[in-house]
């Protein structure tokens, strides 16, 4: 097992124009984007700490065009960055500045959608939403939910294995995909996964989903659509203290119920979000419970009523039950609007993603609360309460430098903690280039080797996306030594390099 | 380090500078199961059993964390004293079957159409690699996205990377109630039910249809609360089946002591599930139309192949009584090969782990 090989920096001028030839002579010149005005666009996907500006983008009309793009680049050796809708919070479609950003935007079509499998066939660049909007007169809808699924594209839920708010009880992007169509880096088409309920051999779709286009581009999946609920009803419920609202998570799921939804907002972010969305959130809890059940309506009836009594017993100081679709909804604005809601009451702000096991949620946000002093900056908490992934959203002006530097280590501090109660660094979002110092934390250098060599039997020649997700050996050594120089070594149980 | 897995670790590393190929036991109740392993006597036989124990379990969190030696047994007792269950319903095949026989074999039982496969339920393995390094990937939680999904190519990889050493896995409640119906239809009708049904939101958590002598029952099971089970037997009709006898006909099914298992040559063929009756013999249906049996006597393996293939499916065949000449597995396209091979090369570059178990080339 060895590092990738190296490629990069060797890339000449001129081979790069004998590339951007060779593409122009197989692909139309409205799909290759050359110029600042045009590029500068591509610069950095929903991460914008991060940018790198492309020495061309390349927007490929369909698949025969993505493998001439492919073919291209593997002749010359360049590297090639897949990019989905540009949603991305981690910075996975970061440019290459030696490399060519590889857009599958324009591959927008849904194929199929078929009630008796209850399946769609989609292109990559599929909106999200699109899919369920499709499916909706055969009373089906695509299950996952990001928050971006408004813009955010199948091809790149694929890349992350997006979660979303309804993930508890329907599963992420990995659990809704039933079949990969994609290019290897080879410029070969091959298809993982099937119809069928599995297929032969070892399962490379699994472990491509969630793969930060590091394996291969997308071209078509199959997805797997469920039947919509005839009724939805969400209970919002206030709580004095973090540790009843903890507590009141840990038991509705004990008692054997798997609600729909079950978020959490603590007071900073329900103040944070309350003049922006008027939903009627009690400013006065320390945190609120978001708890949806759906089925038929006798069925959430039954349900809300379960859900109800968990909530007072573990001292819920006010219930509220939607009672139309209606308020429904407005219940939900404010943990949908969160991140808007944060941009509005802060120049700039930064959102975490590390996922803890549940039961130590009050300590972690009682550690962030100690950060937030340590840090001088601010942090509103969201949280897919019932999976454990957690969204603390850092508050600071870009303008600043030292702000930008303090939100920087905030954020690691969060994600190091997280790992330390046995979570991990990112739970939906992704590593991309935002959290790759932090993987030399949660991951032994044989774990990170083991994950380069998996990488090799996809792309030998390290091509796709490289640089991305999986730190090299001396980058983890870079990162322990910024951490000593700044005199907070979290973790000395951990070996060093 | 604990003296069962320094001595696994040791057996791993003098077979490695031995050269000798190293067969991974659990149970032992899954031998059958996969392409026929050569003659044990130049083979190292690491045994994974006494490597057992439930590491942690916590019920409020959905998850369970057992070394793979443990049996299934002990992690089904465990979560039914707490209400809960392993939603894939896995095949035991015998009282010796371990959870890392499970995990590697990758095999799920009725209840997969409805709650998902068995990988979906993995959260996190301990692998232990050709260095003799353990390794870990992913975790004891729901979502968790930093590096690869190691764990879900394990599943199902018949140890060809090594042995799992410790198992992560999302466990669910019990259902509130559940209840069996039975319907009489024949093979197209049940076909067509299932298609009807599946843009419905109708509970049903395991289904199988057989036929005796012209005569096709389909056996329903519902589950859920009161109010959705009553929406579903509006839906569906048919016949109550008494609680006692369903129970016991779905763990035949699940366990495979169904009469219809005992056959030899049995292939299973996995398909798309609107796939319409495949005209093989006679066969045994499960997973709402994705998963059929066939038992129906000595039928052309490459016939079968065909039939699966031509519809996107697979076939495997799933018992056999003498070495067979074609693959136990579906070969699987070139593009897929190249990189199962490769993935093979790099992360167990000696071949030791389970030779030829999932594949002859692997």
């Amino acid at each position: 097992m060895s590092a990738n090989p190296q490629h990069s920096d060797s890339l000449s001028a001129a081979d790069f124009d004998s590339l951007l030839k060779r593409l122009a002579s197989r692909i139309p010149a409205h799909c290759i984007l050359t110029r600042e005005e045009d590029t500068r666009p591509y610069e950095c996907d929903g991460l914008s700490l991060y940018r790198s500006l492309p020495p061309v983008v390349v927007l490929p009309e369909n698949e025969a065009q993505i493998i001439e793009v492919v073919q291209a680049c593997k002749a010359f050796n360049v590297p090639i960055v897949p990019r989905g809708a540009g949603t991305g919070l981690s910075g996975g479609a970061m440019p290459h500045p030696r490399g060519v950003l590889l857009g599958v935007a324009k591959l927008n079509r849904i194929l199929s959608i078929d009630p008796e499998s209850a399946t769609a066939v989609v292109e990559p660049g599929v909106r999200n939403l699109a899919i369920s909007e499709a499916a909706a007169p055969y009373g089906l809808y695509y299950a996952p939910d990001p928050s971006s699924q408004i813009a955010c594209s199948i091809g790149g839920n694929i890349a992350e294995n997006s979660g979303g708010v309804h993930c508890l009880k329907y599963g992420l992007t990995v659990h809704n995909i039933l079949r990969v169509r994609m290019v290897t880096v080879d410029g070969e088409v091959i298809e993982l996964g099937s119809e069928a309920p599995d297929s032969a051999g070892l399962d490379l779709l699994s472990a491509f989903i969630g793969s930060e286009g590091m394996l291969g581009i997308v071209t078509q999946a199959t997805v797997k659509l469920v039947p919509s609920p005839a009724c939805a009803r969400v209970i919002m419920a206030s709580f004095p203290t973090v540790e009843s609202a903890g507590e009141a998570v840990a038991n509705v799921i004990a008692t054997g119920i798997i609600p729909a939804g079950l978020e959490m907002m603590d007071k900073q972010a329900t103040h944070m979000v309350e003049p922006f969305v008027k939903a009627g959130y009690d400013l006065d809890a320390a945190a609120i419970l978001l708890c949806e059940s759906d089925g038929t309506i006798e069925e959430v009836e039954d349900e809300i009523e379960r859900m109800n009594a968990v909530f007072s017993q573990a001292g819920a100081t006010r219930l509220q039950v939607s009672n139309s679709e209606e308020e429904r909804l407005r219940f939900w604005a404010g943990r949908k609007n969160a991140f808007p809601a944060a941009g509005r009451v802060s120049p700039d702000y930064y959102c975490m993603d590390g996922t803890i096991p549940r039961r130590h949620l009050a300590r972690v946000l009682n550690a962030i609360s100690e950060m937030e002093h340590q840090y001088r900056l601010r942090c509103a908490n969201v949280f897919h309460a019932g999976d454990g992934n957690l969204h603390p959203l850092i508050l600071f002006d870009a303008n600043s430098p030292d702000e930008v530097d303090r939100a920087d280590k905030f954020g690691a501090a969060i994600l190091e903690l997280c790992v330390e109660v046995g979570g991990t660094i990112t739970g939906e979002h992704g590593v991309g280039i935002e959290k790759i110092n932090q993987m030399c934390v949660q991951f032994s250098r044989q774990e990170l080797d083991f994950f380069l060599a998996f990488k090799k039997g996809f792309d030998p020649l390290g091509l796709l996306n490289p640089e991305k997700v999986i730190p090299t050996l001396s980058r983890c050594a870079e990162y322990g030594k910024m951490h000593v120089h700044a005199g907070q070594i979290n973790f000395p149980d951990i070996p060093r390099f | 380090m604990e003296f069962v897995l320094s001595e696994m670790i040791d057996k791993v590393m003098t077979a490695r500078a031995s050269q000798r190929p190293v067969y991974i036991r659990g149970g032992g109740t899954k031998a059958f199961y996969g392409e026929p392993q050569p003659d044990a006597s130049h083979a190292t036989i690491l045994d994974v059993t006494p490597f057992t124990g439930i590491v942690n379990y916590e019920p409020s969190e959905l998850v369970l964390t057992a070394r793979a030696g443990t049996p299934l047994a002990e992690i089904e007792d465990t979560l039914a004293s707490n209400r809960q269950m392993l939603a894939f319903e896995p095949p035991r095949f015998g009282a010796s079957s371990t959870i890392g026989g499970c995990v590697s074999s990758g095999l799920s039982g009725p209840r997969r159409m409805h709650a998902g496969p068995l990988r979906d339920f993995v959260l996190g393995t301990t692998l232990l690699d050709a260095s003799g390094t353990v390794l870990r990937f992913g975790g004891e939680v729901m979502k968790n996205v930093a590096g690869y999904d190691i764990s879900r190519l394990l599943t199902g990889s018949l140890g060809i990377f090594g042995p799992i050493l410790e198992v992560s896995l999302k466990v669910v409640p019990r259902p509130l109630l559940e209840e069996t119906l039975v319907l009489e239809v024949d093979e197209a009708e049940v076909l067509h039910h299932f298609n009807a049904w599946r843009s419905l939101p109708i509970p049903i958590s395991a289904s199988a249809w057989e036929s005796h002598d012209g005569v096709g029952l389909l056996r329903l099971r519902i589950s859920g609360s009161e109010p959705a089970l009553r929406a579903a037997r509006q839906k569906i009709g048919g016949e109550r089946v008494d609680e006692a006898a369903a129970e016991d006909y779905w763990n035949s099914l699940r366990d495979q002591t169904h009469p219809y298992f005992q056959a030899s040559p049995l292939w299973r063929l996995a398909v798309p599930p609107t796939t319409p009756p495949l005209g093989l013999g006679n066969m045994l249906i499960e997973w709402n139309g994705g998963l059929r049996w066939l038992g129906d006597g000595e039928v052309e393996p490459d016939f079968v192949r065909k039939a699966a293939a031509r519809h996107g499916g697979h076939a495997t065949l799933y018992r056999y009584a003498a070495p067979p000449s074609v693959p136990v597995f579906h070969p699987v396209t070139s593009g897929v090969q190249a990189i199962s091979r490769r993935l093979k090369q790099e992360l167990d570059p000696t071949g030791m782990f389970n030779p030829g178990r999932l594949s002859r080339e692997l």
